[in-house]
């Protein structure tokens, strides 16, 4: 297994099933972890940064938290390929952009991944295709238990496991919630649900995390606190409530949408693939934006051409990286558009 | 597309075509603008101003408020730029002014009722090792290696216990 591998497919965060999949695109939960008797990595000697790193890979991989692993020196990895990672949502942009030892352990199959020295030493994520953070939370405590068994983690007895920023301390756990909410950017109604995300204590952010624009109309959901709730009432409130409202807004757009305004919809679905069928040269942003409607056609039953699995893939292998990968060259900006618009044309069984 | 917000001029940084009655209103806004119309929602706001916001509403001017961690050396004004705390000691160090943050970063909470790991009892070793460790750098530093070849045995020692 190479990571040149993984361009073949989506992954596990795109493979469009699961429940409410419509609307959902993945849930991730990760935790925190730090190592008792040791100073948080910003604290540490470079010295100590290496022990951690190298400690940390051999307890992992020795833990046996999948069937088959793949550890990435991230620190030693290729701009080109530690960029791959982030856009697959395997490892974050902090720790693509760090200049520690650093490391990744990630699961074949793509459904766990494990940063050692991002801004905790260790941070766990657990990925899964639409709605299924019942089974994402019991996966990552598994994980943990997994790791807690060969190694002791920092935890206080009043403020939970410690991490190096205060407001991940607790629990630990970050539970996020992708979304594709076309119809309620299009019917303007968005603002009314991010209002109401942040009655519930929500934060938002866009596609690839904190401080990223939301594009193409994808939207992440997670929790701000991580104290004094239970893992299980952080995860519940998700599944029975937060999640459930956002669906039944977006849907409840859509059929609105398509009584009201059908012909309108499918003008703009149709267009949008009609740009990614022609176009000659085309950016990212612009690639992600006409996706997004084209998936809105394919949800709504209006598209019968083009797969959702065809239109979820799109998405990644778009992107600067997986374009790349994929066509196994470097290529600058300028050759990335009329390449990107190539492919897309081939994708979707164009001219 | 316009660059600069629709009311105050700044840098637009929010997009947003509104489609009302069949009417399309495009409106650009930079992202206070934004969060005001409660079009974006800076509910997350970073730490750091969090911090800072804490800060000036709690600390008299001229008071000081520069605790530091004897274990890791961090004072919490430096805590202030960075936002990120340098060693589990600091959640003692910093004592209330920590605390009061942290109620406020976690809506009030302040007591932890998750998870716990198992064997919680050796605790009280780490929080040595972590003190062992911190006059092992100074050791190292000072070039004093008969105590920190000492101090390493003692480490090894707790470690293994």
């Amino acid at each position: 297994m190479k990571l040149a591998d993984f361009t073949r497919s989506a992954g596990e965060w795109l493979r469009g099933v699961g429940p409410m999949h419509d609307v959902v695109i993945s849930s991730r939960i990760r935790l925190a972890r730090n190592l008792a008797g040791m100073p948080f990595l910003t604290r540490c000697t470079a010295e100590q940064q290496r022990d951690l790193e190298a400690r940390l890979r051999k307890d992992i991989l020795a833990a046996g938290i999948a069937p088959q692993v793949l550890y990435v020196d991230v620190a030693a990895a290729s701009e080109l390929d530690r960029r791959l990672l982030v856009e697959r949502h395997l490892i974050s942009r902090h720790h693509a952009e760090a200049d520690t030892p650093r490391g990744a352990v990630i699961a074949v199959d793509e459904t766990a991944s494990i940063m050692v020295n991002e801004e905790d030493h260790l941070r766990i994520q657990v990925l899964r295709s639409g709605l299924d953070l019942t089974n994402a939370v019991a996966e990552i405590e598994r994980i943990d238990d997994l790791l807690a068994a060969r190694a002791d983690f920092a935890f206080h007895d009043r403020y939970g496991y410690l991490t190096a920023c205060p407001t991940n301390v607790g629990t630990g756990l970050r539970v996020s919630v992708m979304l594709h909410l076309p119809a309620l950017k299009m019917t303007g109604e968005i603002e009314k649900a991010f209002r109401a995300a942040h009655d519930m204590h929500l934060a938002i952010r866009g596609l690839y995390g904190e401080g990223t624009e939301a594009t193409g109309d994808f939207f992440q959901i997670s929790n701000q606190t991580t104290l004094g709730r239970t893992e299980e009432q952080i995860v519940e409130e998700f599944i029975e409530q937060m999640v459930p409202k956002f669906v039944e807004y977006e849907r409840a757009a859509r059929s609105g949408l398509l009584q009201r305004r059908a012909n309108a919809v499918d003008d703009k679905v149709q267009r949008s693939l009609a740009v990614l069928r022609a176009a000659r040269l085309i950016s990212s942003e612009e690639t992600m934006y006409l996706l997004s409607l084209v998936r809105l056609g394919v949800n709504l039953d209006r598209l019968r051409d083009v797969g959702l699995q065809t239109v979820n893939e799109l998405f990644l292998l778009t992107q600067p990286a997986h374009l790349q990968k994929t066509l196994g060259k470097e290529l600058a900006p300028e050759q990335r558009a009329e390449a990107r618009a190539g492919f897309l044309r081939k994708r979707l069984g164009a001219g | 597309m316009k660059s600069e917000c629709d009311k105050c001029g700044k840098p637009a940084t929010v997009h947003l075509t509104e489609i009302a009655d069949g009417q399309k209103i495009e409106k650009h806004l930079c992202e206070d603008c934004a969060a005001q119309e409660g079009i974006t929602v800076k509910a997350n706001l970073p730490i750091s101003q969090l911090l800072e916001d804490f800060i000036l509403q709690t600390v008299a001017p001229g008071q000081s408020t520069d605790v530091k961690c004897d274990v890791c050396g961090l004072t919490f004004s430096e805590f202030r730029q960075k936002a990120l705390l340098g060693c589990p000691n600091d959640y003692d160090a910093f004592g209330q002014v920590l605390e009061a943050l942290i109620q406020r970063a976690q809506e009030g909470a302040t007591q932890h009722i998750g998870k716990a790991p198992a064997g919680a009892a050796g605790r009280k070793k780490h929080g040595t090792i972590l003190r062992l460790r911190a006059q092992l750098r100074s050791a190292v530093g000072q070039e004093d290696y008969e105590r920190a070849a000492r101090l390493r045995d003692r480490i090894k020692e707790l470690e293994e216990s």
